[in-house]
């Protein structure tokens, strides 16, 4: 392995043999080989999770990998820290900026630098970094503080701060997931002219179009392996790139009944909302969803889908349209009286919204069910039903604890899950709104999720079902939305669809064979 | 040139030691951690003090001792102590309350003042006519001195709720306010004879003192312990009820665990925040209306050393229970008795000072494990 890493011929920027990566529960980098060579952008695609950015972060210092070898120029290293690969010419932009909102461009690109010692000069710093800005074609003024810059801006002062250190590699991860296309095409151009320079860019994506107009070779990955090694960009369908990423596995056999839809329990009629980032993030979504009918969105995280749960169960504003459950206007309700419409949320984020990490089990069970008999008499609660509550839970969900009275955080994800689902499901919902509820379990645990899920369906319940794993997705719906940058842009018949087409259309692609997205009313099964 | 230039420092400066201390985050808490470095940390604290005592020219264990026979060495000074306790326990289950939502008000002093204004308001404006019996004043001065402090708590809580001003400094601010507001009316409206105090109040507004027992019960004679003690106690049973067994309580639990999730199980945040200040504001003014009533008869300047601030060093070492806030106020009224008779008196000021560095340090080893690892060369 060593002597493949240092190879005669043209120098690599970049190698890197057999890394593997484990995370507790998870392989996240299984054996996975990767060449950056001098003077390319090499974009590296893969669905989230598919071990893109743990592969990036073990080059970039962040991780020591569990096995595998890298080189740099043909060297071997060992970073420890991202001091190591910053000293090495290694650069990484990471989706959250690493700057300081208070201080100017130009001492956030100083910071920990040795120079200046002691008499800080900014003036000074300020021309020679307006130069090396100018030079790749980075627009921004040193002297703005960096909560007065857009996002796109302060990725620019995130790439300058490494051009400053002279990096000659730089890692960019999912730079254009923040930024608006006309700060893309400023992004592709400063990349290009770095390129020029003989600097070599990896460029994390998982969008189709932009990977064939920005690089060179492209690398897939899946389920921490890759499943195409650097194939020149300029070969490549899109859909051929879509299946590779997507890939066509037999999934483990989901048993369903069939599809007996009910009247419609949800429906969102071309909403709108607005993102943390202030951007849009919904931007006319319809739905519909009846009893007894699980409709799947698939989609690549950040296309609207966090939003659309969010905006069903209350918890973000909506800025148009409207959703009603049962015929109840809930558009811009507190959380509380969509709750008391029955209907149930398992958030994306466990520990920091779907539960309290430092209340008992107890307190986290009772969480939907604390304000009503029998847990609450009038304004006090009932300790004895909390507990007669939580131990009835625990038993029937097999929440693997040594009693309801430790604290949340010390459950593993997948009892924390079906804590979760515990305390959702006995609420009765007649709305289940499910999002990315299997991310980060185990075998096991993905099972008994599923298996929960398709029983809420069987009760009558609607459900959404909101996940980044295609298989998921298609393996327990009744239908698959697909989103796209805020807009759901195709709608099937689980049954029908066609992976590879989902998968283009996930990732911004057109499939022509589709029936035309957007009017309400072919949405509506 | 004197000396040589000194060798230029190499950027990255390691020193190789052979082990290497790292903390832990805990996984779990023993159940007997909290109570244990409690106990720890003011040993440790009375050790430092004792160092200081001693590097002061003064000899620590006599002095310590004198400070147990001052403030618990005779039924006198324990009624004394008492005495001290009850506005302490108030406002330290105030800030208890707001810090279990992570709300913090540390304006318990402003609130305390605004209290005493308002139960002195009951007899000064006068709302109730003169002669009022104490069974109709003394209710009514507790109400008023609570709505006071609670509507002045209430400031802060609206001001985060709507706005989300940070509370330390409103709550900060207006304790400064409180306090010139009380000198306008001890100045200006109520000043007895230009003097910076008010008339004394009718006995009917006077909650009652064991010494007022002293016919009846010989023992009492001398006892200056008020009701306002009582009141205190069933104050720290009631929030201990509010914070454990009431919706209210699961609330602010909640709120101050993850206010994400708090709002995804449907509580109405804002309203919480301003909910929980008024109450705050109200145990704290309620310490007020305890204060004027039950020892000062008046309202002054001077009628508070910093209640409101040795409230929350009080709810800190109780780890914000409500018991606990009783027992630490007592031993607060120790210190604070005890300053009469030590000399300097800012012995018993520096314990305090040591006491809650100690107990905020002890809290990394609630947290953390400390962990000694041989470096590996």
């Amino acid at each position: 392995m060593a002597d493949d890493i240092a190879a005669p011929g043209p120098p690599l920027a970049v190698a890197m043999r057999g890394i593997v990566k484990r995370f507790p529960g998870v392989v996240a980098n299984d054996g996975v080989d990767f060449d950056l060579r001098v003077g390319e952008v090499h974009a590296l695609l893969g669905e989230n999770g598919a071990g893109k950015s743990t592969l990036m972060n073990v080059l970039g210092g962040l991780y020591r990998p569990d096995a595998g070898e890298v080189a740099v120029f043909g060297e071997r290293v060992d970073f420890h820290s991202p001091r190591d690969a910053i000293a090495a010419g290694l650069g990484m932009v990471h989706q959250h900026f690493a700057l300081v909102p208070t201080q100017t461009v130009t001492e956030n690109v100083l910071i920990g630098l040795d120079r200046p010692r002691f008499r800080i000069d900014l003036a000074r710093f300020d021309d020679e970094i307006a130069d090396l800005a100018r030079r790749h074609g980075l627009a921004l003024d040193p002297r703005a503080r960096i909560w007065q810059l857009s996002v796109g801006e302060q990725q620019r002062v995130e790439i300058l701060k490494f051009l400053y250190r002279g990096a000659r590699v730089l890692i960019l991860d999912e730079p254009t997931a923040v930024l608006a296309p006309q700060e893309a095409d400023d992004l592709f151009r400063t990349l290009r002219s770095m390129v020029a320079d003989g600097a070599s860019v990896v460029f994390i994506s998982h969008k189709l179009a932009e990977v064939s107009r920005i690089a060179d070779r492209v690398t897939v990955m899946r389920r921490g392996r890759v499943t195409a090694a650097g194939i020149p960009s300029a070969g490549t369908t899109p859909e051929g790139l879509a299946l590779l990423m997507v890939g066509r596995e037999v999934l483990e056999t989901i048993e369903r009944t069939p599809f007996r839809p009910g009247p419609v329990v949800l429906s969102v009629r071309a909403v709108e909302a607005t993102g943390d980032r202030g951007v849009p993030a919904l931007r006319g979504v319809s739905l519909d969803i009846r009893s007894g009918e699980i409709l799947g969105v698939a989609g690549v995280a950040g296309n609207g889908q966090s939003e659309l749960a969010q905006i069903v169960t209350g918890l973000r504003p909506t800025t148009a349209g409207s959703v009603t459950v049962n015929g109840d206007d809930v558009t811009n309700r507190p959380p509380r009286e969509v709750i008391r419409r029955h209907v149930a949320h398992v958030p994306e984020d466990r520990t920091g919204v779907g539960s309290a990490p430092d209340l008992s089990i107890a307190d986290n069970l009772i969480m939907k069910s604390y304000h009503d008999a029998p847990i609450a008499r009038r304004w006090a609660i009932d300790t004895g039903a909390v507990r007669r509550f939580a131990i009835g839970l625990k038993e029937r969900f097999d929440i693997a604890a040594p009693s309801v009275d430790i604290d949340a955080r010390l459950l593993s994800g997948g009892n924390l899950q079906r804590l979760i689902l515990a305390r959702e499901i006995t609420s009765d919902p007649s709305l289940m709104v499910a999002v990315q509820p299997t991310r980060g379990l185990d075998v096991g645990a993905i099972a008994t999720v599923h298996r929960l899920l398709l029983a809420q369906r069987e009760s009558g319940s609607a459900t959404l079902l909101i996940s980044e794993d295609l298989d998921e997705v298609l393996g327990l719906s009744d239908r698959v939305a697909v989103m796209y940058e805020g807009r759901i842009v195709g709608i099937f018949d689980a049954v029908e669809a066609d992976v590879a087409a989902i998968g283009l259309l996930m990732t911004g692609g057109s499939a022509p064979s589709l029936a035309e997205p957007g009017s309400p009313a072919e949405l509506v099964s | 040139m004197t000396a040589p230039a000194p060798a230029r420092a190499p950027s990255r400066v390691r020193i190789a030691l052979p082990w290497s201390v790292r903390l832990e985050r805990r996984l779990e808490t023993p159940r007997w951690l909290p109570a244990m470095t409690t106990v720890g940390a003011v040993v440790v604290a009375l050790l430092i003090s004792g160092v200081v005592l001693a590097l002061a020219g003064g000899e620590p264990i006599p002095a310590f001792v004198h400070i147990v026979r001052a403030s618990f060495g005779s039924l006198g000074v324990i009624s004394d102590t008492l005495v001290k306790a009850t506005p302490l326990i108030l406002t330290g289950l105030a800030c208890a309350l707001a810090f279990r939502m992570r709300l913090w008000n540390i304006g318990a002093e402003g609130q305390f003042l605004m209290g005493a204004w308002g139960a002195s308001a009951v007899v000064l404006i006068p709302i109730v006519p003169a002669g009022t019996p104490s069974i109709i004043t003394i209710p009514l001065m507790m109400a008023a001195g609570m709505l006071a402090g609670g509507a002045y708590g209430a400031i802060p809580g609206i001001l985060k709720a709507v706005r989300g001003v940070n509370e330390i400094i409103v709550t900060l601010m207006l304790n400064y306010v409180a306090a010139l507001w009380i000198a306008y009316w001890v100045f200006g409206p109520w000043s007895e004879g230009g003097f910076q105090l008010t008339a004394q109040f009718p006995r009917e507004a006077w909650l009652p003192r064991l010494s007022d027992f002293a016919d009846a019960i010989p023992a009492f004679s001398g006892l200056t312990v008020h009701f306002g003690f009582v009141i205190a106690l069933v104050a720290a049973v009631l929030v201990r009820f509010l914070l454990v067994r009431s919706r209210l309580g699961y609330e602010i639990r909640l709120i101050g665990d993850s206010p994400r999730a708090a709002r995804y199980a449907g509580i109405d945040v804002a309203r919480t925040i301003v909910i929980v200040f008024a109450l705050s504001g109200a145990l704290a003014g309620l310490a007020g209306m305890s204060e004027v009533s039950g020892v000062v008869h008046r309202l002054q300047l001077a009628i508070s050393p910093g209640y409101g601030f040795t409230a929350i060093i009080v709810a800190y070492i109780a780890k914000l229970n409500p018991y606990g806030v009783v027992v630490a106020s007592i031993a607060f009224g120790a210190l604070i008795l005890a300053g009469r008779e030590i000399q300097p008196s800012g012995i018993p000021a520096m314990i305090q000072g040591i006491l809650l560095f100690s107990l905020i340090a002890s809290e990394v080893v609630l947290r953390y494990r400390v962990r000694v690892t041989r470096r590996v060369a």
